[in-house]
């Protein structure tokens, strides 16, 4: 009997952990201004909303809820109600296949937002595809998802045509750094490590490509695996190497750690990464060492933009606990097209969503332009965005400061 | 190779880190054969019990008075962790098959994860936790050892001599050996094997604590995924060593933790070999040597003593 009862009580803890996990992933959305018969129309969220990279993934949820409660406010699209379901892949690849499932399987949705990291798109793409749903991503920055796999060699193919993204790819993200860190920051010798994932190595391999063709040296290479915290072995290696600088593929939870165990061995070089370490816990949770690192960051800084102090007045006025992050603009933004091209459809349907509003919406996010608060939002062929602004930012007094901001073109 | 000295100084600290660690895993097991699956979270909660500790201090102490008062607060938190998981989640299947502890073990930890990411204030990605100022003690020139490491290698060894001395000749220690060997006899010759059991745990929480203060003075920060790593390599350290055996899960500590630095800094020397070398493959390595010394010596580098009972 004491078996049962204590099976049982695991069981209970078990699923209270589980539950907890769950919870405040979901926000009801408000039916109450309309009272008339509106249809409802869900836009599905998908983002780490736990784990280390949930910083992130709130502020993506958030933005988009944001955005749709916006667009019920404005009555943006008469007869329509948007909702928003938000689901939690923790960053692992086989949670975001299993969250796109879901999504396909709810008949409200007609478009997702979503996810974060490159590895978990991949497991994704092709079930919206073969569901013709729409996917718009806020952060995916890995070239193959929207251009093939041999976009490498020249040969763009769009793989999947119901995957659009407001972010800029590594191509243009790496390029620039490169550009950056050899004429600006005037460094020659630089030292690469990835994470061995999708999203960091694929930045490390075009950044490494446009550094040699820069006439730059690459003083040697290595790898990290994520979720572990010693690199002190690695760490020594770029001292011994001799580099001048670092670059980083890979997150700000091994980027912050890596950057602060290369300070501790006494190399005083700058490490460069992408926009996965551009967040305030890069700096915060790896002590004062990161003064003078660098990273590059898709769109101008949001707090910059006129564009954007409507969203940011709307945020903070919304009460959100998470702050909107790195990427809640092109969330909002993400979010934004869908009821744009959602707008577009009840309009071509005379005012009603149509039966196989799925695909008319994924033909819609392929015209859609609007001014967004990153800029100008409109998709290319590949459904990549036509927005190709970036920025470098740079640590300085324990905060990231942009240092500078440019449109890039080949 | 001239960066050989620090290397060989990386994974000293590494390994002395997992070896801390490491006993938590071998004191359960070599007393109640259980895999505390749950260890790795018992020492984030240390981390974060020793943090909270840390907060309560007026800003400004100094680290020499702040250390021992984390260490203390760290302590508390993972001994009555691990006493309450022990006393509800593992006394009551103490007679139950073997998998369903470890089941309750995996549950557990978790539970405890994500308990800390819900409740600590900020826990939901990595909290900063104090760190050493003041550059590294340069030995030579390719040598420099960091404060933190330094504090590790000191601490662990004389953490190592305290258990040695308190098993071999305190009365408690010797009813934990009695236990270890033989519970029912034990009981019959009078030792309370409950307290014995809850005192494996307490003290595995104790040692997890320290290495949580080590790891964080070090890293500089502390998160709530932490456990999970470290636990299996750990746990790793404590089956290369001999489970069950104290000493052979610091000896195992060092020996993963110089396998994994010495095949991070190495393996991409030998010609040919440069694929699989550096950060990407060292777990690679470290589970290559595991497996060759568990097919020469089955029962761990030092193994286990104690005749495991039929």
């Amino acid at each position: 009997m004491r078996h049962r009862s204590l099976l049982i009580l695991t069981t209970v803890i078990t699923t209270g952990a589980l539950t907890l996990t769950a919870c405040g992933s979901r926000d009801g959305g408000s039916k109450d201004n309309s009272g008339g018969k509106k249809t409802v129309v869900v836009i599905g969220v998908d983002a780490p909303l736990t784990g280390s990279l949930s910083a992130l993934g709130q502020g993506i949820k958030n933005s988009v809820d944001l955005a749709a409660k916006t667009a019920n406010k404005n009555n943006e699209v008469p007869g329509i109600e948007f909702k928003v379901e938000a689901l939690d892949d923790q960053a692992v690849p086989a949670s975001g296949q299993a969250n796109a499932t879901k999504l396909v399987g709810n008949k409200d949705v007609v478009g997702v937002v979503g996810p974060l990291n490159s590895g978990v798109a991949q497991q994704m793409q092709g079930v919206f595809a073969s569901a013709k749903l729409a996917q718009v991503s806020p952060a995916n920055t890995n070239p193959a998802l929207s251009q093939g796999d041999n976009w490498g060699k020249g040969e763009f193919k769009r793989g999947f045509d119901t995957y659009f993204r407001t972010a800029a790819t590594d191509v243009v993200q790496g390029k620039f750094a490169a550009q950056y860190l050899f004429k600006d920051a005037g460094k020659k010798k630089v030292f690469i490590v990835d994470d061995k994932q999708t999203y960091g190595a694929g930045l490390a391999a075009i950044f490494a490509d446009e550094f040699k063709k820069l006439g730059g040296e690459v003083a040697g290479t290595d790898h990290v695996t994520v979720k572990e915290t010693d690199f002190s072995s690695t760490a020594d290696k770029v001292k011994s190497s001799g580099a001048d600088s670092v670059y980083f593929g890979g997150q700000y939870p091994e980027g912050g750690l890596l950057a602060d165990q290369i300070k501790k061995t006494g190399a005083n070089v700058p490490l460069m990464g992408g926009d996965g370490i551009q967040d305030p816990a890069f700096i915060s949770a790896s002590g004062e060492a990161n003064e003078g690192d660098l990273a590059t960051s898709i769109g101008y800084p949001v707090e910059k933009l006129d564009t954007a102090k409507k969203f940011i007045e709307d945020y903070k006025a919304e009460g959100y606990k998470d702050p909107y992050a790195a990427y809640g603009g092109y969330s909002y933004d993400a979010g934004w097209a869908v009821i744009q091209a959602v707008k577009a459809v009840v309009a071509a349907n005379s005012g009603k969503l149509p039966d196989d509003a799925r695909a008319k919406v994924v033909e819609a996010l392929g015209k859609v332009s609007f001014e967004g608060v990153t800029g100008k939002v409109a998709f290319d062929q590949y459904g990549d965005t036509t927005n190709k602004q970036l920025t470098v930012y740079k640590v300085e007094g324990g905060k990231w400061v942009d240092v500078k901001s440019d449109t890039f073109n080949q | 190779m001239h960066e050989l000295p620090q290397q060989l100084a990386n994974g000293l600290a590494l390994g002395a880190l997992y070896g801390l660690i490491a006993i938590g895993y071998t004191m359960v097991y070599g007393i109640v054969q259980l895999i505390n699956f749950a260890h790795g979270e018992i020492f984030m909660i240390g981390g974060f019990g020793a943090l909270s500790a840390y907060a309560i201090l007026p800003t400004g102490t100094s680290l020499l008075i702040a250390i021992p008062v984390m260490i203390i607060g760290g302590a508390i938190t993972s001994v009555a962790v691990a006493c309450a998981a022990e006393r509800f989640a593992y006394r009551p299947l103490r007679s139950a098959p073997r998998l369903a502890p470890l089941i309750t073990a995996i549950g557990l930890s978790i539970a405890l994860q994500q308990l800390v990411w819900q409740f600590y204030p900020d826990a939901k990605k990595a909290v900063s936790f104090p760190e050493f100022k003041g550059a590294a003690f340069k030995i030579t020139d390719s040598l420099a050892i960091q404060r933190a490491d330094l504090f590790v290698l000191i601490l662990a060894p004389l953490c190592m001599l305290a258990l040695g001395v308190f098993v071999q000749k305190s009365r408690s220690g010797r009813a934990m050996q009695a236990t270890a060997q033989d519970p029912d006899t034990a009981k019959l010759m009078g030792i309370n094997t409950d307290r014995i059991i809850v005192m494996a745990f307490a003290i595995g929480a104790a040692f997890a604590a320290v290495a949580a203060v080590a790891y964080g003075l070090d890293k500089g920060q502390i998160n709530f995924e932490m456990g999970f790593i470290l636990g299996l390599k750990a746990f790793t350290a404590a089956v290369l060593g001999g489970i069950g055996n104290i000493y052979g899960a610091m000896v195992g500590g060092v020996v993963l933790g110089l396998a994994e630095a010495l095949s991070i800094a190495y393996i991409e020397e030998i010609p040919g070999m440069q694929q699989l070398g550096g950060g990407a493959w060292s777990n690679v390595w470290a589970f290559v040597l595991l497996i060759v010394v568990l097919l020469v010596r089955p029962q761990g580098l030092l193994g286990e003593r104690v005749a495991d009972r039929a």
